[in-house]
């Protein structure tokens, strides 16, 4: 394992290690220590290889991850995996607003709470929340799946396209063509895989399932105090 | 008695025919204007400027010995590759989805012929785009359709866009009949619907967000590649000085004469302000910065000959770029097509429902019928044609005032025509000392 204390090395540092093993692996395992909040940990990775961020991280950290598991082993700052493209982020603590978003795949594990926005405008991948999830969550959510174990808050999918949300507690409200929906066999199915990845043990069946009405989607006069 | 009669009838200047044609519409649908293009109201423009040549207080160049350089770096405050433009006239975002993939080729082809960018849009980098440009500017805009990292490290240049002059403050869309299979692959979206674009990014809200968020693409990029940052024309001054503080390489200012390929006729209209009055807030921001030249100013929005480039330069601009002034080169608007632009309710000169798709050029379109009318290499050829025009004509004009670059061209060589040009240029209106609003 290498390990970059990022009290002394600086996350440009970090960065550019990370990027260096995108056409050949040397390393497989990463660490930084000392992130003290530190802003865009770990973006832009594309690699086979693991990263522990040890402590709390900033703004943005794993954004626009390709393949690389990270593990932040603390509470995680606005717009965490944003933008995703594939592999794997787990945040152990909570998570600010806007995490996931616009992400286009992989596999996004919140153990703790999530701020506003989780998963704005997702675009294909999963995310897992063991908490609660804030206001606005999935606003514009195109596709992939938004898992939460805890609460929603208010306008929850607000204009949503196709992504499936899962809810185990309450939902404060919900956002303009956003409607409770039957929870069929092949959601159960998708939602116990989800649950598995994340290696949370719950209930598939306690959840409620939330989708798109499809009534917006294109320009209509009658809907205009939807607008 | 029948002309005495039409003689005699008076149109109302509030309430003209355009005006009741509209409340018509409105009545009939219930839904507000939807169209293309930019702004068709009469603005001051820089029609409204002229230059001071050379004469017996200034010595002009000669036009077809002395040099006078058009080549501009973009980007060199923090990029490790800043970009060289051998024309100052660069090519605006537009998307590939608003445009056929064969304008889109087209828009590239041309551009490379003569040196400078062209730019993608909404809707993600398509490889035609790439392949054909030699110099690609990225657009990181709020929706984020087909964004990801490799198209980023794939571009010349990134462009973060957070308005433009047509709607600043408004979100995008593209109806459904240009939502193809192609097109919504592209964007992750269900084909046929009408899409929205956000016109907040998700991400982060304000410039010290802004900040961070520059400070991620570039540690994406690894610092490689120039960051632009576009705004639309209106607190200019204040929006260029925390572009600046956000750390933009380049600051892309957009005025309400600025196209568009689907937005409502009152946004085009009734918001945002011309580009000549939002050059001299920019510069008067650079300029109180210490930034004027190290970060560069490209100012876009009505740009149509070698005099408009010029004056832009004059009033301190860096570069310009072009959108409709390059669809129309391409082929946009042209008479050959007036009976099919009648048959759909338009007429060659007057088109701009870029939302239908029904493009008789096959620009504005994504039927694959329509769009084989553009031949990329032609129009790519006309389109580099044009571009050339446009750097002779700004060359002529700067010579004629002895100067050896278009970037010493300078607002002492103009003066205004009336006396709101005056004031929003801030040069002397003509045969006065008087610039409206200074003292002395």
């Amino acid at each position: 394992m290498k390990t970059f204390d990022l009290a002394v090395s600086t996350v440009r540092e970090f960065n550019q290690a990370l990027h260096d093993e995108k056409n050949i692996v040397t390393e497989k395992e990463w660490a930084a220590t000392n992130p003290k909040g530190m802003h865009n940990i770990a973006v832009g990775l594309d690699a086979d290889i693991a990263v522990d961020i040890h402590g709390h991280a900033g703004y943005f950290c794993a954004g626009m991850n390709k393949t690389a598991a990270v593990t932040i082993h603390g509470n995680a700052g606005q717009g965490v995996a944003e933008n995703m493209m594939s592999g794997v982020v787990r945040v152990k603590g909570d998570a600010s607003q806007a995490a996931g978003a616009t992400a286009h795949g992989g596999l996004l594990v919140i153990e703790g709470n999530a701020g506003a926005r989780c998963g704005i405008s997702m675009k294909g991948v999963d995310i897992v929340v063991k908490g609660s999830i804030g206001h606005m969550s999935c606003f514009m959510g195109q596709s992939g799946s938004l898992v939460v174990c805890g609460d929603a808050g208010e306008a929850l999918g607000d204009s949503l396209y196709e992504v499936h949300i899962y809810v185990k507690g309450t939902v404060k409200s919900l956002g303009a063509d956003c409607i409770e929906k039957e929870m069929r066999e092949e959601h159960i199915a998708e939602l116990t895989g989800l649950l598995e990845k994340a290696g949370f043990d719950e209930d598939p069946s306690a959840f409620k399932r939330y989708g798109s009405a499809r009534q917006l989607y294109t320009f209509k006069v009658d809907n205009a105090s939807a607008y | 008695m029948s002309n005495e009669k039409n003689i005699s009838l008076k149109e109302s200047a509030t309430f003209d025919r355009s005006t009741m044609a509209e409340i018509r519409r409105a009545a009939e649908t219930g839904i507000y204007d939807i169209r293309g293009f930019g702004a068709k109201r009469k603005l001051p423009h820089f029609d409204d400027l002229l230059f001071l040549g050379a004469s017996m207080s200034r010595y002009p160049l000669e036009g077809y010995r002395e040099t006078c350089n058009t080549s501009v770096v973009l980007g060199d405050r923090f990029a490790k590759k800043p970009i060289t433009i051998e024309t100052p006239v660069t090519i605006a975002g537009m998307s590939f989805g608003a445009l056929s993939a064969n304008a889109k080729e087209a828009l590239g082809r041309g551009a490379s012929i003569v040196g400078t960018s062209t730019t993608t849009g909404d809707g993600g980098m398509t490889p035609e785009e790439r392949g054909q440009s030699s110099k690609l500017v990225y657009q990181y805009l709020p929706s984020r359709y087909g964004m990801n990292p490799d198209d980023l490290r794939k571009a010349d240049a990134i462009e973060v866009v957070l308005g433009q002059g047509a709607k600043p403050g408004g979100g995008g869309m593209l109806l459904g009949q240009k939502i193809t299979d192609r097109v919504a692959q592209m964007r992750n979206l269900p084909k046929g619907i009408d899409q929205r674009s956000a016109c907040r990014h998700p991400d982060w809200t304000g410039p010290d967000d802004l900040a961070i968020k520059i400070q991620e693409i570039r540690e994406i990029t690894d610092w490689q590649v120039p960051i632009y940052i576009k705004i639309g024309a209106t607190r200019t001054y204040y929006d260029v000085k925390l572009a600046v503080k956000a750390g933009a390489d380049v600051i892309v200012v957009d005025g309400m004469q600025g196209g568009t390929a689907a937005t409502q006729d009152v946004f085009i209209e009734h918001v945002g302000i011309p580009t000549m009055a939002a050059i001299p807030q920019a510069v008067q921001a650079l300029q109180e910065m210490g930034m004027h030249r190290k970060v560069q100013l490209i100012v876009s929005g009505g740009i149509r000959n070698g005099a408009d480039v010029a004056k832009c330069m004059a009033l301190g601009a860096d570069a310009v770029a072009i959108g409709t002034a390059a669809l129309v080169a391409l082929g946009c608007n042209d008479p050959k097509w007036d009976d099919e632009y009648k048959a759909i309710g338009s007429a060659a000169g007057y088109y701009d429902d870029y939302q239908d798709g029904k493009d008789p050029a096959g620009i504005s379109t994504q039927d694959p019928e329509l769009s084989k009318r553009l031949d990329p290499v032609a129009a790519g050829r006309r389109l580099a044609n044009y571009l050339r025009v446009l750097t002779l004509e700004a060359q002529t004009l700067a010579r004629a005032c002895g100067k050896n670059d278009l970037r010493n061209l300078e607002p002492e060589d103009l003066v205004a025509l009336t006396v709101e040009s005056a004031a929003m240029a801030r040069v002397p209106l003509a045969g006065t000392t008087w610039v409206p609003g200074q003292k002395y």
